[in-house]
Parts: C-alpha cells; sequence; structure tokens
C-alpha cells in the first residue's frame, strides 16, 4: 500500500515546513505570547494583591476613625457633664455669696439703723429733757411766786432728804 | 499583503493550465457520466494519496489545475527541475519520466531504464501536499505572530477578537495538558508543544476546507505524521532524565533478563518507538478516514446516478445530510486529533523527564503493606 509507505520527498518537505514553522515559532512568538501573559497574570494577581490591603488598610482606618469618634463623643460627654457641674458649681457659688453679701448688707443697713435710732432716740431724749426743764422752770416760776412757798418747798425737800437718809 | 505575495508567487511557477484542461488524466467529478461508471475507489485512494498537480475547479470545459514543480534526481540524469505539466504530453512522458499508472510506484513518478525497466527516481517534487504544507506553514507563521505582536503590543490589557481566542487556545493547551504532564519544566517544552498543536490543528482545518488552499490531505499523510512523531520523538530522547535512560538501558528486573540476552533493554527500545509510532498511526489514520469518509459519502450522488433519478435524488439528500453531519465530526476531529498528539507528547516527555523517587519502590510498598496492620493494632489497644 502507497498509502503506507512515507515518501522522502514529502518527509523532506515536511522536516523543512514544519522545521521552519518551529523555528520561527518557538523562537519568536509563543515565548512572547506566554511571557506576556504571564506578566499580564502577575499585574492582575498583584492589582488584586493590593486592592486586598488596600481594602484592609481602609477597614483598618475606618475601624480607626470610628474609635477616634467614640473617644471624641465620650469626652466631649465628659466635657459636657464638667461643664454642667461647673455651672452649677458656679451658680451656687453665686447664689452663696450674693446671700453673704445681702446679709451683710442687711446687717450693715440693721447697724445704721440702729445707730440711727439711738441717735434720733438721744436728740429726742435731751428735746424732751430741755422742754421739761422749760416746763419746770415755768411752772416752778409760777408756784414758786411768793416766799412762803418758797420756804414750804425748802422744807419739804429737807424733809424728803431725811427721809431717805434714815 | 505578504500572502498575496505570495500566492502570485506560487502561480508563477505553476501555470495554470486553462487549455489543457480537457486532456487531464484527472478522475474528476465532470467525467463521471451516467456512460462511463465512476470508480469510487480510485477517486478517493487518489485524493489521500499525492499528486503532483493541483486540481482547483472545473468551470464547464475545463479543469484548473496549478502544476507544481517536479524536482528529481535520476542516476541516470542527474537533477531534472520542470513543471508537472510536461508530464501530460502525449505519450506522458518526459525526458524518461513518467507518471506510473500501475504497479508498486502507482500515481508517482518514474524513470524507465534501458532495459524498460521502472526505476523511481529520488523525488523532491512540491507534489500537492508538500506545496500545502508550505503554503499552510506561512499562514500559520503569519497568524500567529500577528497574534504575538498584538498581544506583546500592550501586553497589560486583556485581548478581544481573534487574537483573544488564540490566547484563550494557547493557554487552554499550556494550563490544561502541558502543565499537568510536565510538571514544573513545562515552559521549556511548551513552545515545541504549542507549535505542534496549532500545525496540526491548522492543518487538519486546512484540509477539511475543500477549496484552494485547502483541500489537501496533509496531516492524513503518513510522511507528514512520520515527521512530527519523530519530533516528538527527539525531544522526548534528548532530554530525557537519568532514570528515563537507565530504565530502558538497565531496568529494574531479575539480572537473568539483562544478561546476557537484553531481554528487557530490546523490550524497552521497542516501546520508545512504538510511543512515537502510535501518534504517527493514530492521526494520520483518523484524518484519512475522515477524509475518505466524506468522499464516499459525496460519491453517493454520481454512484446512484445509474439506479434511476427517483433513488439518485432521494440517495442525494442522504448523502448531503451525511457530509454536513461527518464534516461537523471532522471539525471535532480535527481539534481532538491535534489535542490528543499534544496531550500524548507532553505525557511521554512528562514520563522521560521523571527522576529517581525518594523512597525505593520496596519500601514505599512494605509501607502500605504495614500501614493497616498498624490501625488494627491501634484499634485493638483502643
Amino acid at each position: 500500500m502507497s498509502l503506507l509507505t512515507p515518501d522522502p520527498g514529502l518527509v523532506f518537505w515536511m522536516s523543512i515546513s514544519f522545521g521552519i514553522v518551529l523555528l520561527i515559532l518557538a523562537k519568536f512568538a509563543f515565548p512572547a505570547i506566554i511571557k506576556a501573559v504571564d506578566k499580564r497574570t502577575n499585574y492582575i494577581e498583584g492589582s488584586l494583591k493590593s486592592a486586598r490591603e488596600a481594602n484592609e488598610e481602609l477597614a483598618k482606618v475606618k475601624e480607626t476613625g470610628a474609635r477616634i469618634l467614640a473617644e471624641a463623643h465620650r469626652e466631649q460627654n465628659a466635657i459636657l457633664k464638667e461643664t454642667a457641674r461647673i455651672k452649677e458649681e458656679i451658680l451656687q457659688e453665686a447664689q452663696l455669696k450674693a446671700s453673704q453679701e445681702t446679709e451683710k448688707m442687711i446687717a450693715e443697713a440693721r447697724k445704721q439703723i440702729n445707730a440711727e435710732k439711738d441717735q434720733v432716740l438721744r436728740s429726742i431724749r435731751s428735746e424732751v429733757t430741755i422742754m421739761s426743764v422749760n416746763l419746770t422752770e415755768k411752772i416752778l416760776r409760777e408756784k414758786l411766786g411768793n416766799d412762803k412757798e418758797q420756804m414750804n418747798m425748802i422744807d419739804r425737800l429737807l424733809d424728803e432728804i431725811e427721809i431717805s437718809k434714815s | 499583503m505578504r500572502q498575496v505575495l505570495f500566492l502570485i508567487v506560487l502561480f508563477t511557477f505553476s501555470i495554470a493550465n486553462y487549455a489543457t484542461g480537457g486532456e487531464n488524466q484527472d478522475l474528476n467529478v465532470s467525467k463521471t457520466t451516467v456512460e462511463e461508471e465512476l470508480n469510487v475507489k480510485e477517486l478517493i485512494l487518489e485524493h489521500l494519496a499525492d499528486s503532483y498537480e493541483w486540481h482547483l475547479f472545473n468551470t464547464k470545459k475545463n479543469s484548473v489545475t496549478i502544476h507544481l514543480p517536479v524536482i528529481l534526481y535520476s542516476k541516470t540524469s542527474g537533477w531534472n527541475i520542470f513543471l508537472s505539466s510536461k508530464l501530460h504530453n502525449n505519450d506522458n512522458n518526459y525526458k524518461g519520466f513518467g507518471i506510473a499508472t500501475e504497479g508498486k510506484y502507482k500515481g508517482k513518478i518514474v524513470e524507465t531504464s534501458s532495459s524498460g525497466e521502472e526505476v523511481r527516481p529520488f523525488d523532491l517534487s512540491i507534489t500537492k501536499n508538500a506545496a500545502s504544507l508550505l503554503l499552510s506553514s506561512l499562514i500559520l507563521i503569519l497568524i500567529i505572530l500577528g497574534v504575538s505582536q498584538s498581544i506583546k503590543r500592550d501586553p497589560l490589557k486583556p485581548k478581544k477578537g481573534f487574537a483573544g481566542i488564540m490566547e484563550m487556545f494557547i493557554f487552554m493547551i499550556v494550563d490544561e495538558v502541558i502543565k499537568p504532564a510536565i510538571g514544573e519544566d513545562y515552559k521549556r517544552y511548551s513552545p515545541y508543544l504549542l507549535t505542534l498543536f496549532f500545525f496540526i490543528f491548522f492543518n487538519n482545518l486546512l484540509g477539511l476546507f475543500p477549496l484552494f488552499p485547502g483541500g489537501a490531505n496533509v496531516t492524513g499523510n503518513i510522511s507528514v505524521t512520520l515527521v512530527l512523531a519523530i519530533g516528538t520523538f527527539l525531544v522526548i530522547n534528548l532530554t530525557g532524565s537519568k532514570k528515563y535512560y537507565k530504565d530502558i538501558l538497565w531496568p529494574d528486573t531479575p539480572v537473568w533478563l539483562k544478561v546476557p540476552f537484553p531481554l528487557m533493554q530490546i523490550i524497552e527500545l521497542v516501546g520508545t518507538l512504538t510511543k512515537p509510532f502510535a501518534l504517527m498511526i493514530r492521526l494520520f489514520a483518523n484524518i484519512m478516514a475522515g477524509h475518505a469518509i466524506v468522499l464516499g459519502l459525496t460519491s453517493l450522488v454520481f454512484v446512484t446516478v445509474s439506479l434511476g433519478s427517483a433513488i439518485n435524488a432521494s440517495m442525494s439528500v442522504v448523502s448531503v445530510i451525511f457530509t454536513v453531519f461527518i464534516d461537523f465530526v471532522e471539525l471535532l476531529v480535527a481539534f481532538i486529533q491535534a489535542y490528543v498528539f499534544t496531550l500524548l507528547s507532553s505525557v511521554f516527555i512528562g514520563l522521560a523527564r521523571e527522576e529517581e523517587p525518594k523512597n525505593d519502590k520496596k519500601e514505599l510498598a512494605l509501607e502500605k503493606l504495614t500501614e493497616p496492620v498498624n490501625h488494627l493494632e491501634i484499634k485493638k489497644e483502643i
């Protein structure tokens, strides 16, 4: 069967053409393709990896942010509380001071009032004294207009003194 | 552009003869008339065999044929180079060379010596298959180089369209065939194996395409598969590991099988030859059978002409349906055979590259034997 016997001429041409194809493709085409696609694969893998890392980083940053925010909230609350406390304190202090001041002022006023009252009383008393002396003088002058009566008077007074002495 | 130039070159060395077409000895379709019975076997065999001209198509009057150059070395007259159209003169003879019509060298050029004996000269003619090979090689080179250029231009961008398909193809072969079969050293072999795959696949497809430049039975020719198998044989045996050669020259068998009569060595050596031989026959037989089936089914139309128009018409329909079906199957086969050839080549290369395992086989076997016993003992203890 001629179909089953290789033909030297065709073997020759086949060797040449396959050899040339092999030489060119195996040297220039396939290594370049494999290299390029490997490069792309590496690039994609690298991109994926860095994206994952970036995601993780982002998550971390978010977490840190949340933590910082929570901290800030807590601090804010603390500060607000403190402020409220201080406000209260200041108010209390102010009230205390005010009442003290008031009391002081009242005491002062009372003192002054007392002093003025005393003075008024004193002046009233002296006025009254003067008036009574004047009245007494007028009465006495009226009563003791004659000698007899003067003498009676002197006697009586002397009696009185004596009684009081004894 | 370069392809077009090449086509022009091809046509210049092969004057397409419109005028002499009628005299051609081609067993072509136009010849089958009701009066002349079609010899299907001849037709198929002629297609499967090589020829010295490339029959393209028939017009109403003539057949258009590319006449290919014949290159011969004869012991008596030295080198002879001429176009095959010269052989088709009246006595089918040119300078003592003629195409044998019968006998051992049927269809080949023979030289009739002075004693009347037919001698086969050393034939380096660019036959139909050779021309098809050269042409398809060139197209393949251009295609793959184009793809590689387009991928190299912007390697970081995934490719679309044809380059994308080729990339997918290439990496399917690399990742699913070459890598698992060869292992870590696969990069060294992948250019050869990829070339092998695409060469076979492309020529298979071209063979299925009935018009020029396809239609030749290239990968269904044993000379072609022989060279491919030799290529794989060389790669296997030139890059084998120490263990591979040791297993051939001094296998792990009782000594009396190796000395004094080297029985095992002979068996192993035959084994190294049968691997590429199987590759050669598998590809050749599959593709040849495919071509034969397609031709046979197509011939149904012409064979049944003599049986009346009703049968002929119905058989024609059947023939077309079956031919289309088989053509689809052949598309599949074109891929599968290229795939299998590459797969087996990679597996053989991978086997030849296997290094000595660290544990001795006997130790491994012993371990396996003792393992279940140990388990049992442990269970008993529990």
